[in-house]
């Protein structure tokens, strides 16, 4: 059996949940793969992780694989991700969002768990729309594109999700595209391994949504859109500002050290303990 | 930082508690490990309890953003294994109602205290009401079934918190203690006692956990991390878990379980109060705290010779409606006192062929006894 079969029936549900949601062609499966990779070789047991999503194309994604999985309401699946690993801290908890869940109703909740430091992982795969509702604007829709909610262009600014993260205090943040398929499975990796709040954007692609409204072609030609507009951390460092001018940073964006919401908890908890121990 | 539990994790003896205080504690005796919540009048002096003494039994309190992440972290905690639960007043518990769905229909135990005050909106924040009465039943989409306690003291409010967990874990439900600002901030004696009966959730492995063979029954509940590699989700699914959401007779299966477990069992579940009703031609149905004052109502009146009784809810959902409709039978009418625009006594004329009369007061004070008397001699 090939590697990758392998893969495949040891990681998903291929008796029971497919075929899948996902159109021909669609960003998210390359990302399952990439994030199953990571899991693969970091060696966790399937019983220890738990995957969380919201509502979406993206919420899906944990129907379809062999852990556990909590499929929540829209916006809110850090918020339930921060129950279960507050109350079982030896899960491992990821969480995939769209960019609608992270950053339009679930916003609130995307900056406040960043600022918190609980170590989780949130992963937004980030395709420009609402896909699975037909096509609307979302907060990372581009100034003057089309939607089927701004048929005559988006006059909102978007939101730049990465950058979001940093401000809000994740301590690692990395953004790849479905395109460098080989960057997202290290990016994954290093987010699961960093304790604290780990952030990974996910740039894919809506062919049946965004790529239509805006004509922007099929799958491939916006993936292709996708490595000529990427460019790494670290060569964008000797660029000039106007050079990168409606480009795309990938790699590790901050990779830092602050508190993490865990262990300072478990001191506050002996403190208690012995303060009510004294009377 | 796993949960760790401690000896002494209850009081024990005679303590001079408020309401709010009372249930703290009582969570904490039935073994509530896990609270998120968002402050808010008139409900913060339990989430403030519950932030010190938490930490002292080595649970688990969080302070999140908003009353939504507030219950949604509740609910994944539960699923994660520990006995959950959050604290909140109207505005808050409006904001919870979906997440409230989502409990409902993933059959998470979980509980909720409501400590009511005047709305609607931002209304009277520190002042009473009990306007929620009906949302803790209606309030998210769909159809579904909670179950949920009205307490009319401190000692209540410790009792009906362990209630409330009891029946949660048992049913696989969201339970709900109904109280109101008069409760919540009312201080007096409460009495713990030597052993508390606790209920835990049941656990089997490799039975499916979300169907049973019966049409009403309960299924047993695995956490994250047991080896069952759960799916859960909000959307209709199957015994195993699945989705299923074009699936017309799954659908339906689901749904009526989930409500049938409940009033099937209804009379396991409800409990009610009676006071002078042997002979009574006249009854009031009470809860919560306006319950006080009609009692001492009936009491001045039986003084006087009055032939009055009363009937208290202590369990308002589900629905006592085999005591409400006996009570029907007994009595040539029935007078609902309410700190809201009659709420129950709407659902107190579903049961009965008597007349009920609803007597309503909606200006952010309790009812008091003298209003309640005159009304009652109104309609002696």
């Amino acid at each position: 059996m090939p590697e990758i079969t392998k893969l495949i029936h040891h990681y998903l549900r291929h008796d029971k949940k497919f075929p899948h949601v996902w159109c021909p062609g669609c960003g998210i499966g390359i990302f399952l793969g990439a994030l199953i990779r990571a899991i693969d070789r970091i060696g966790y047991e399937k019983d220890e992780v738990v995957l969380v999503s919201g509502i979406g194309c993206s919420g899906r994604l944990p129907v379809y694989v062999d852990f556990n999985t909590l499929h929540t309401t829209h916006g809110r699946a850090l918020t339930f991700a921060t129950g279960i690993k507050l109350a079982n801290p030896n899960l491992k908890v990821i969480v995939i969002m769209g960019d609608g869940d992270a950053v339009a109703i679930g916003g609130n909740h995307f900056i406040h768990a960043a600022r918190r430091n609980i170590d989780l992982t949130a992963i937004i795969i980030n395709n420009s729309i609402y896909g699975m509702t037909g096509g609307q604007s979302s907060p990372t829709t581009p100034y003057g594109m089309r939607s089927t909610t701004t048929v005559y262009s988006n006059i909102e600014q978007s939101f730049k999700i990465s950058e979001l993260a940093v401000t809000a205090g994740a301590v690692f943040v990395g953004r790849g595209t479905v395109y460098h398929a080989k960057l997202l499975d290290s990016l994954m990796e290093k987010a699961f391994l960093k304790r604290g709040f780990s952030v990974v954007e996910v740039i894919s692609h809506c062919h049946t949504q965004y790529g239509r409204q805006n004509r922007l072609g099929s799958a491939v030609e916006m993936m292709k859109w996708q490595r000529d507009n990427a460019i790494p951390v670290e060569k964008s460092l000797k660029m000039r500002p106007e050079e990168l001018e409606g480009k795309i940073l990938i790699g590790v964006l901050v990779d830092r050290e602050l508190p993490i919401y865990q262990e300072e908890y478990e001191k506050i908890r002996e403190r208690a303990k012995a303060s009510a121990e004294r009377g | 930082m796993p949960l760790k539990s401690l000896q002494s994790s209850f009081l024990k003896g005679t303590f001079y508690l408020s309401g709010n205080e009372a249930s703290a504690e009582g969570a904490i005796a039935a073994g509530c490990r896990f609270y998120a919540g968002y402050p808010i009048t008139p409900s913060s002096e339990l989430m403030e309890r519950m932030a010190f003494r938490l930490r002292e039994v080595g649970g688990v309190f969080i302070q999140m953003e908003d009353e939504i992440a507030s219950i949604c972290a509740v609910i994944g905690a539960s699923w994660a294994g520990a006995k959950a639960m959050t604290a909140t007043s109207g505005p808050g518990f409006s904001l919870m109602q979906e997440a409230i769905g989502y409990a409902a229909f993933t059959e998470t135990p979980c509980v909720i205290v409501d400590v009511q005050r005047a709305g609607p909106c931002t209304g009277q924040a520190t002042r009473v009401g009990s306007g929620d009465m009906m949302q803790v039943k209606w309030g998210s989409h769909g159809d579904y079934q909670i179950i949920a306690f009205s307490p009319w003291s401190s000692q209540e409010m410790y009792d009906f918190t362990i209630k409330a967990f009891n029946l949660s874990e048992k049913y696989r439900v969201p339970a709900f203690v109904m109280a109101d600002e008069a409760v919540g901030h009312l201080r007096e004696t409460v009495r713990i006692p030597e052993k508390i009966e606790i209920w835990n959730r049941k656990k089997q492995k490799g039975i499916p956990p979300f169907g049973t063979e019966e049409a009403d029954g309960v299924p047993p509940m695995p956490s994250f991390g047991e080896g069952e590699r759960l799916l859960v989700t909000g959307s209709t699914h199957d015994a195993l878990g699945y989705r299923k959401t074009d699936d017309p007779e799954v659908h339906s299966k689901l749904v009526q379980r989930i409500n049938l477990k409940i009033l099937n069992h209804r009379k396991e579940i409800v409990e009610t109060e009676e006071y002078f009703l042997e002979d009574a031609e006249v009854a009031i149905l009470s809860y919560g705290f306006t319950a006080r004052s009609s009692l001492y109502a009936v009491k001045g009146l039986r003084k006087e010779g009055r032939r009055v009784g009363m009937m208290r809810l202590k369990t308002i959902w589900p629905f006592p409606d085999e005591k409400v409709s006996e009570l029907g039978k007994k009595v040539r009418k029935i007078l609902v006192p309410e700190m809201n625009l009659g709420q129950v006594a709407g659902e107190v004329k579903k049961y009965v062929t008597c007349e009920v009369i609803s007597f309503n007061q909606t200006n952010g004070e309790i009812i008091r006894p003298e209003k309640i008397k005159e009304e009652l001699r109104k309609i002696l």
